[in-house]
């Protein structure tokens, strides 16, 4: 007797299968309903529930919306006629309220024959933002993209055009520095030119520059002051200014934490531990209360750009610690790689390291930049009209409306859900973009 | 450790050392905090040598092919490069990266960047080269590795193989004048072996200085003129390859060529 059994041994194949079709239980609705809904006795269970409580809540809440009234001047005469039509005791929402008011909750007391302007200055937002946010976009459209700020502060604000102006010139001033430094040959003049330059024009000749150019050639648009800003408008404006501004000071922030440098080491760490260890609001009120101390007296400095400047503060923080964990999940061979070929440390950090740190960081920013838009109605509590409850009390303070309580959050809560959630669809698609493996 | 055998003919008109010094190291040490690293090593090296470094792992050899273009600082002693010495003077340290052009074990391709964008980023950027320039000279050096198809893709698209072959053409871009070699294959599966040390022979058949931590010792007989074997930090022994293999002289040496030859 062999000790193998004789088909064991020495097998070639001489014709390969083809493939074949799956069984009906792996393909089709079956399948799908039963992996992802009754795969086992617990989650069949589960599913039931989860029916159940969708179909509860459906049932307790339709009503309301349904019932809605949209006519009426006033929440005794919605309820009056959401008796009439539905019956005694019948509930409905009574969005005559949002009707009556949507200007209040999107502009604030913003002058109403201004509308325009902010509505312009978002519109433009969108212009200026394309290019930076789709690639595919001609490159040259960033230049005006540059230019938004000034435009966005004169369509807001209005008054003198030679403020922004002026402020812009900052940056010009830098940039005459940089070029001026860089023909000298000095290493570190470059830096310094860059820095301080702009920031002594702005502290110093910035201002009286504007005051002269005013008065020799006077260009004038309608002034809108801080404290008719309220609703969207001043939410989209703390916010996008935040945001725009949070991001580059999150990138310095990460990397001079992670920096050889002892001082800017210290300085950065110093920074964010402070910042993230403080609330919020302990910032706002510093900017309300504490801010006119620092500054020099005389200075009239706008509240809503003392709030930027904290929540920008607030939110670089919190990013530039998003960033490092994506500059800490870089497999050091990137640097190796990108020393070994000559780059120095800014050509290196731009061409090799970031773009491959803020890829892997998107979500945290995102996130981050969600939280920071959510929070923007915290200005509140420094006497400023965010849409939420400044906007909400405002108008419930209105004999009329007294007593209106879920429509207001209903709709304020449905327009900051559709910027939160066009910001989180562009983050996926801009992962998905960004992918590189495995295509 | 692999012996891959190599088939071809080599074509030995190019090799040629020179009497000019592209390397001279001189009483270096180095640590890593209180752990000696590497203990005095000198070694001097002419243009157009191709010198193995071969040793047990944790023996220096990585760390010392590392300092030369300072990816790890000495801490004593002299290194010179083509000319510059080493110090931390950042304007040396860029001088001597651009010269040098170095391939890693695991390749450190950019991966959110093509195959052309890779090998034409530091030309551009570094050497200032005109960007169409710059793309004319990646595709020569791509057919040269024989990868010209794959310029467009990304480095997660191509196989170890080939991404390794990249980056040997990514530092070839550079022009460089001495190429390092940390293990280059030693992250590859063996029929990718083959496809790398074919590059790079052809790069010591056209005279290029090169420096190789490999265990590649089929490659050594073939192209290197000097082996060095390095143990607990120390140059131990080094010889030309026929002497080297058939004739080791310490105790250290015939242990270490035993284990990786003997099978």
């Amino acid at each position: 007797m062999s000790d193998t059994h004789s088909e064991t041994v020495a097998y070639v194949r001489e014709t390969m299968l083809p493939q074949g079709a799956p069984p009906a239980s792996e393909v089709g609705v079956i399948k799908w309903l039963r992996e992802n809904l009754f795969s086992g006795v617990l989650n069949t269970i589960l599913t039931v529930l989860g029916i159940a409580a969708v179909v509860w809540l459906v049932q307790a809440a339709l009503p309301w919306f349904l019932h809605g009234v949209w006519n009426a001047n006033s929440l005794t005469e919605c309820r009056q006629i959401i008796a009439e039509t539905w019956g005694e005791g019948a509930h409905g929402a009574c969005w005559a309220v949002i009707r009556e008011r949507w200007n209040q909750f999107l502009f604030g007391f913003y002058p109403s024959d201004l509308y325009w302007r902010p509505v312009l200055a978002l519109a433009l937002f969108f212009a200026a933002v394309a290019p930076v946010l789709f690639t595919e976009m001609p490159r040259k459209l960033l230049w005006g993209s540059a230019f938004y700020p000034a435009i966005a502060y004169i369509l807001l604000w209005g008054g003198s055009l030679w403020v922004p102006i002026s402020v812009m010139a900052g940056f010009g001033v830098g940039w005459l520095g940089l070029v001026a430094a860089r023909r000298t040959g000095l290493p570190l003049l470059g830096p310094v030119a860059v820095l301080l330059l702009p920031l002594l024009w702005w502290l110093f000749l910035a201002g009286p520059a504007a005051e002269m150019l005013d008065r020799a050639i006077p260009l004038w648009v309608e002034e809108v002051r801080s404290d008719k800003f309220g609703g969207f408008v001043l939410s989209l404006t703390i916010g996008i200014a935040a945001i725009v501004l949070s991001l580059p000071l999150g990138i310095v922030l990460a990397l001079g934490r992670r920096s050889d440098m002892l001082l800017v080491k210290a300085l950065s760490v110093g920074f964010i531990e402070f910042i993230r260890g403080v609330p919020l609001i302990t910032l706002l009120f510093t900017a309300s209360l504490l801010l006119n101390y620092f500054l020099p007296p005389g200075t009239n400095f706008d509240i809503i750009l003392r709030v930027i400047i904290m929540v920008t503060l607030f939110a670089a923080a919190y990013i530039a610690e998003v960033i490092r964990g994506g500059l800490a999940a870089l497999p050091r061979g990137q640097y190796e790689a990108a020393d070994s070929l000559g780059l120095d440390y800014w050509k290196a950090m731009q061409l090799i390291v970031l773009p491959q740190a803020l890829k892997i960081s998107i979500p945290g920013i995102v996130s981050t930049f969600i939280g920071l838009f959510k929070d923007t109605t915290l200005v509140i509590f420094v006497g400023l009209l965010d849409p939420l409850k400044g906007i909400t009390d405002a108008v419930r303070a209105a004999i009329e409306w007294k007593g209106v309580y879920w429509e207001p959050f209903i709709f304020v809560g449905a327009i900051f859900f559709i910027f939160n959630f066009g910001m989180s669809r562009y983050s996926m698609y801009l992962e998905r973009k960004l992918q590189r493996d495995h295509r | 450790m692999s012996d891959t055998q190599i088939a071809r003919e080599i074509d030995r008109s190019h090799m040629q050392v020179s009497d000019e010094i592209a390397i001279q190291i001189t009483s270096m040490n180095k640590w890593f905090g209180s752990f000696h690293v590497l203990r005095d090593i000198n070694l001097t090296v002419m243009r157009g040598e191709r010198i193995v470094v071969c040793g047990p792992s944790g023996s220096g050899k990585s760390t010392l092919i590392r300092c030369i273009n300072r990816l790890e600082e000495h801490q004593s002693g002299r290194i010179i490069v083509d000319g510059t010495e080493l110090t931390s003077d950042l304007k040396n340290i860029d001088k001597v990266r651009s010269e040098v052009g170095m391939v890693f074990q695991h390749f450190n391709l950019f991966p959110h960047l093509t195959i052309l964008e890779n090998l034409t980023l530091a030309p551009i950027w570094v050497r200032k080269v005109p960007k169409k320039e710059a793309e004319e000279t990646a595709m020569y050096f791509l057919e040269k590795v024989k990868i010209p198809e794959q310029a467009l893709k990304y480095p997660g698209q191509l196989s170890g193989g080939q991404q390794q072959r990249v980056a040997i053409a990514r530092s070839l871009c550079m022009k460089p004048r001495i190429m390092l070699f940390d293990e280059p294959t030693s992250a590859l599966d063996p029929e990718m072996i083959k496809e790398v040390l074919d590059t790079m022979i052809g790069l010591a058949e056209e005279g290029m200085t090169m420096i190789c931590v490999t265990h590649e010792m089929g490659f050594a007989q073939a192209v290197a003129n000097r082996v060095i074997f390095m143990d607990q930090g120390q140059i131990v022994e080094q010889n030309e390859p026929y002497e080297f293999f058939n004739n080791p002289k310490s105790e250290r040496t015939k242990l270490f060529l035993s284990q990786i030859l003997g099978h």
